[in-house]
């Protein structure tokens, strides 16, 4: 009795089964997902809204990109992806998480057989598919409107930009989940984070209009790569692939240290109370 | 498997726990067994220790010291093949978010590896009628269900609730009960924290009452703390005209004190004090109006045990 329960927890752990339980938990957080009014506003209709808003307000001109000039409505695509994509797997998750954390959903799962990385995976497979697919209709939009369209040359190279970013911002949203200690204050902390980071980083505000000294502090933190990442994969002057090697390094080398750190502080029980 | 002298399974087995929070001693040296197939109550105050040792037998927290075996292993490296064979309902826990009361129990099912059928579950719960429903627009009694059922959609052998009941309606809590007896028959072991008197007698098979991180008495819901065997309490009003000095022997040797306006008698042979006394009222041609014949009920059990804890706390 005692060996065959030891055999059976070493194979409750397999990755074979936490790639079958996140699985089965992915449809369920992405039906949770949907049906949230919150979530459906700020992750696909906010970047659409701010799309149109600055591409109206501040498209008259051209902006100046790597390699050439662009319509101002158009350079604003990417940087939007950009916001899109945090407010799909950064924001959105952290206040997700730590509401469900705060009021006893993780304990009560906590209880049962599932192992933490495969509810992690299962959640974060959401945040990637709702980053797709905010990127899609952005990039749709901006097609439409604003004749924006991406070379298939740099197709690949976009579409790898938005997974790891994903992931990325995924894994630093698990990491600032653990540090907030009540689901209240997870919406004004991340945005308070945010707001500041996407006017320096080249999501509101071209990166090529900003004083020098203003991108290099925004160099230090990854919304500025993600969104140059997703400029050099979308910019038509691109020449090659238009993988950007440097910012993707940065990129990851962020997901993994937020990654690092959420293993070691992520709590299943409330906090706050 | 621990399995205790008389062949009987011991599903749960404490023995000298203790559970410090800093300088604070919640657990003060706690011991038990539950067999299989029990339905056990922990009975307390709040702040007793009850939840703190239930979430020690869960898995949740990280004793101090003594030694726990929970279904054959300690709930702290248990790992997910102990994890399902039980099942917890929490003293609080919202519902899953954003999803209906059905897909809640299929997300759950999908966590074990040999689940019940959640529409079974649905059935035993009595939520068919609200399969459909967003789970966090249940009512609190309807979300109290969902909780079993999903703490049940595992098949577990042992099943913890921490106060089931507690803001419960009358009605409510008459229909957790019968849900939770049906549970008998699943031949779950079921080990229920509570501070309602009448659920732990309604509902268990032994009652164990915490004061202070201490089991003060442990028995049946019938003859904890010597209740079968305690003293029988008399009360009656004495006619207007009679005087106490008339009242047979027996009858005055067996009195206590005035309560109200009646006379308690105390006797551990009632019917020798019943018997002069109805014999003198016939003589005499009155009816004795409000007579009562009581044993101490399992709450005047209860509030004598946890006395000291509560006077200590004021």
């Amino acid at each position: 009795m005692t060996s065959s329960t030891s055999v059976a927890s070493r194979v409750g752990d397999r990755p074979a089964t936490v790639i079958r339980l996140a699985l089965h938990q992915f449809p369920y957080d992405l039906r949770a997902f949907l049906r949230n009014r919150q979530s459906r506003f700020f992750t696909l209709a906010l970047p659409v809204l701010f799309l149109v808003i600055f591409s109206s307000v501040f498209g008259g001109g051209r902006t100046k990109v790597p390699g050439g000039r662009i319509e101002a409505s158009v350079a604003f695509v990417p940087g939007i992806i950009a916001l899109g994509i945090i407010a799909a797997s950064f924001v959105n998750l952290v206040i997700s998480v730590t509401a469900q954390r705060e009021s006893g959903v993780l304990k009560r799962r906590r209880a049962t057989p599932v192992p933490a990385a495969a509810l992690i995976a299962g959640r974060a497979l959401t945040a990637v598919v709702a980053a797709l697919v905010i990127t899609v209709v952005l990039l749709g939009i901006g097609w439409a409107a604003y004749s924006a369209h991406v070379p298939a040359r740099t197709a690949p190279a976009l579409a790898v930009t938005i997974i790891l970013g994903a992931l990325t911002f995924c894994c630093l949203g698990y990491a600032l989940a653990s540090v907030i200690r009540n689901e209240d204050a997870a919406q004004p902390i991340t945005q308070a984070i945010m707001l500041p980071l996407y006017f320096i980083s080249g999501v509101f505000v071209p990166a090529g209009s900003l004083p020098r000294w203003l991108v290099d502090i925004a160099s230090v933190f990854p919304v500025r790569h993600l969104a140059a990442a997703l400029l050099k994969a979308y910019n038509p002057y691109t020449t090659g692939a238009g993988f950007a090697g440097w910012d993707l390094l940065i990129l990851a080398a962020w997901g993994l240290a937020g990654l690092i750190f959420a293993i070691r502080t992520f709590r299943w029980t409330p906090q706050g109370r | 498997m621990v399995t205790s002298e008389r062949g009987t399974d011991v599903v749960i087995a404490v023995s000298g726990l203790r559970m410090s929070y800093g300088p604070f001693e919640a657990v003060r040296g706690v011991d038990l067994r539950v067999e299989r197939g029990e339905v056990f109550a922990f009975l307390g105050p709040n702040g007793a220790g009850k939840t703190t040792t239930v979430e020690i037998l869960e898995g949740f927290r990280r004793r101090t010291r003594g030694e726990v075996v929970v279904l054959g292993e300690d709930p702290e490296l248990a790992g997910p093949s102990w994890r399902a064979r039980i099942g917890v309902v929490l003293q609080e826990s919202d519902p899953e978010r954003d999803l209906t009361v059905l897909e809640c129990l299929d997300l759950f099912a999908g966590y074990y590896p040999s689940p019940r059928d959640p529409k079974e579950i649905l059935e035993m719960v009595g939520l068919s009628d609200r399969s459909d429903a967003i789970a966090s627009r249940l009512s609190g009694g309807q979300r109290r269900r969902l909780d079993v059922g999903l703490a049940l959609v595992g098949d577990p052998e042992l099943l913890f609730l921490d106060e089931p009941t507690t803001g419960f309606d009358p009605t409510a809590r008459r229909q957790a009960w019968e849900m939770i007896s049906g549970l008998r028959s699943l031949g779950v072991t079921v080990l229920l924290t509570t501070h309602y008197m009448d659920e732990a007698e309604r509902l268990a098979d032994r009652v164990g009452v915490i004061a202070e991180g201490r089991i003060v008495a442990e028995g049946t819901p019938g003859t904890i703390a010597g209740r079968e065997t305690a003293a029988a309490e008399i009360l009656f009003l004495l006619p207007s005209h009679a005087r106490f000095e008339e009242l047979p022997d027996p009858v005055r040797q067996a009195f206590e004190e005035r309560d109200g306006d009646r006379l308690l008698l105390r006797t551990q042979s009632p019917i020798a004090v019943l018997g002069p006394l109805v014999r003198w009222a016939e003589a005499l041609g009155v009816d004795l109006p409000d007579l009562e014949v009581r044993r101490p009920s399992l709450e005047d059990v209860y509030l004598a045990l946890t006395a000291q804890d509560a006077e200590r706390r004021q």
